[in-house]
């Protein structure tokens, strides 16, 4: 073998010459495997809005509308909900919503376009599972509010305004979903006020 | 005419020599004790989930509108398709008792110690591979603790900064756990993961095999070749392979003398395995949960999520660190640690019996812990318990890094040249 007529400069660039454009297929051919993963066209189209008729919901009460397969809680909060959101501010994450966990129209105090009308995904941040909504038992879980969301899975917190409480798994506040109220009684989930 | 047809399989392929090299003729240390049949039982398992896996796939429906339905159809209607189901689910859970002990064996003997620290990566990636495995078949009878339980688990990806939202997105393949999801888990539980899993389990052999099986004492069974007097030899014959390099000490052969031993256990480990699987195949709530014998439902988490008690340990460190990240950080640290196992270890002295107190404290608050974090792992979330999860994750985590400061100077005790007994 020692004396055999071998050019080792030609053999090192052939082998990896043919390494590299071998890599190049290689790559090529994962493209259609990862790629199937993604959502299919069927998945995509099945996100169009939904209207919720807001008139029938008891003052207090929460009501559980599907959109995109996610729960969507809507929460007629009354006034005694609403004076005391301010109170425990200094308990909370993010108080002032800064993080971009809802649209710029509802980047306010109450987290809602109508301050009457809360509208939030119903899937918390940390993980995933649905917050249990606490009417008046919420104490047990924060001292001195009343009302709040649990969510069961890991012990995260969430306010009347789906605000999250400090010391919980979960980092950011619930999602405020883009959402509109094309006439006084209807709410539409999913498009914001003047889109199609 | 058998010898014949031997001898003509033999010139082709090397079958009687493979035979001989890994049972009639594999050296194994003639001290095994309890803790070394949970390898066969292991074998045992993953036969009986293949087996039986392969079957409930011939009436399974993997798709949203089908799966639970389907279920009940096994449950009911297919003949003898309960058992098939039990045999199946009580095989995930017997699987992973079995690996635990295994597991521990392994730490208490110091079975993952130079040189067997690769035959030590390979049992934690099977490891690796089974929770895969059975987290994805957890989804798959579609009940509502199916479908939260991964909505959870495929969520923790979710903690990755930047790219996290989207890869959760590619793994659902939906905005929401769907029959797209399911499909998926379906394709990578009854053909990717075995696969991969039949894969491991046979390089974990080989690389035991190629190493040689440690024993209770810790002490070696090959000798430097011509180190030991002739009549001092192991009376057995045993491969080429191993007497070729060495002496050969304490030794009796893998067949017939530990397949008889391993078969004892075997009878024992089925026993309690069909009164499982007959009088108690939902494990008190354990092995089965009551919320799964609902369908999927996309819009109510149920009241109490606990993961299957096998991921307990797991679960709990995730849940009481109070970050996302840092949760899914912790809780998958706690896997990589073992894997690392080998390297935190810095003694020579692998048997605990010979080792420093302080090693076997060590163990022991890690075993406490570990079965700490398990039970908690069922338990829903409160201050008290977050509070105890919180120290044992410290003393889970605790185990490695102490277990690094005392191996490098230890005090140990002589260690027998010779197997005693």
């Amino acid at each position: 073998m020692s004396n055999a007529p071998v050019n080792n400069g030609r053999r090192r660039f052939l082998t990896a010459a043919t390494s590299v454009v071998g890599g190049v297929g290689v790559v090529g051919l994962a493209v259609p495997f990862i790629g199937s993963w993604n959502p299919s066209a069927r998945a995509k189209a099945a996100g169009a809005p939904v209207e919720v008729n807001v008139s029938k919901i008891e003052p207090g009460q929460l009501i559980r509308a599907e959109w995109r397969g996610k729960p969507v809680y809507v929460i007629r909060r009354t006034e005694e909900i609403l004076s005391t959101l301010a109170a425990h501010d200094d308990q909370l994450k993010d108080p002032g919503s800064e993080e971009p966990q809802q649209p710029t129209y509802a980047t306010n105090a109450y987290r809602s376009i109508k301050p009457e009308f809360m509208v939030a995904l119903g899937v918390c941040t940390h993980l995933g599972c649905a917050p249990t909504h606490h009417q008046g038992d919420f104490e047990e879980f924060v001292e001195g509010v009343k009302d709040g969301f649990f969510c069961p899975c890991h012990g995260s917190k969430f306010d009347m305004a789906g605000r999250v409480f400090q010391s919980v798994p979960a980092p950011t506040n619930l999602v405020v979903p883009e959402h509109s109220f094309p006439t006084a009684d209807t709410l539409l989930i999913g498009v914001s006020a003047g889109e199609a | 005419m058998l010898a014949n047809l031997m001898a003509w399989i033999d010139k082709r392929l090397p079958l009687t020599d493979a035979v001989n090299k890994h049972a009639g003729q594999y050296p194994a240390p003639k001290n095994f004790n309890f803790w070394y049949v949970f390898g066969v039982l292991a074998s045992v398992v993953l036969v009986n989930q293949l087996l039986t896996g392969v079957w409930l796939t011939m009436s399974y429906e993997p798709s949203g509108e089908g799966a639970f339905a389907s279920v009940e159809y096994i449950m009911r209607d297919v003949d003898y398709g309960w058992l098939l189901r039990y045999m199946h689910s009580t095989g995930a859970s017997a699987f992973f008792v079995v690996v635990y002990m295994h597991m521990f064996r392994g730490m208490m003997y110091g079975s993952y110690q130079k040189p067997r620290e690769l035959l030590w990566i390979f049992g934690m990636l099977i490891f690796l591979v089974l929770m895969a495995e059975a987290f994805m078949g957890y989804l798959l009878p579609w009940g509502n603790m199916s479908y939260w339980g991964a909505q959870v688990i495929i969520s923790l990806f979710g903690a990755i900064p930047i790219i996290g939202d989207d890869l959760t997105l590619w793994i659902r393949g939906d905005y929401v756990i769907s029959g797209a999801t399911l499909n998926r888990f379906f394709a990578l539980h009854v053909i990717a993961m075995p696969l991969v899993l039949v894969v491991l389990v046979f390089l974990h052999i080989l690389a035991l095999h190629e190493v040689g099986s440690n024993n209770p004492e810790g002490t070696d069974i090959k000798k430097p070749k011509g180190s030991v007097p002739l009549e001092e030899h192991s009376k057995f014959t045993f491969h080429e392979q191993y007497t070729k390099k060495y002496d050969i000490v304490d030794a009796i052969p893998f067949h017939p003398y530990y397949t008889v031993k391993d078969l004892v256990a075997i009878v024992i480990f089925l026993i309690i395995f069909s009164w499982v699987m007959f009088f108690n195949p939902e494990g008190g709530g354990y092995f089965m949960e009551a919320p799964n014998f609902e369908p999927a439902n996309g819009l109510k988490t149920p009241e109490h999520i606990a993961p299957v008690w096998y991921f307990g340990p797991f679960y709990t460190i995730l849940r009481v660190i109070p970050d996302k990240l840092l949760g899914a950080v912790g809780m998958f640290s706690a896997i990589i640690v073992l894997f690392l196992l080998p390297w935190f270890d810095r003694g020579t002295v692998k048997s605990i019996k010979f080792r420093c107190t302080a090693h076997t404290v060590n163990l022991a608050q890690f075993v406490i812990c570990f079965i700490a974090l398990g039970i908690l792992g069922t338990l829903p979330s409160t201050p008290v318990y977050n509070l105890i999860g919180t120290i044992a994750t410290f003393g889970y985590f605790g185990f490695f890094l102490a277990l690094w400061v005392y191996s490098k100077n230890e005090k140990t005790k002589p260690v027998p040249e010779r197997v005693s007994g």
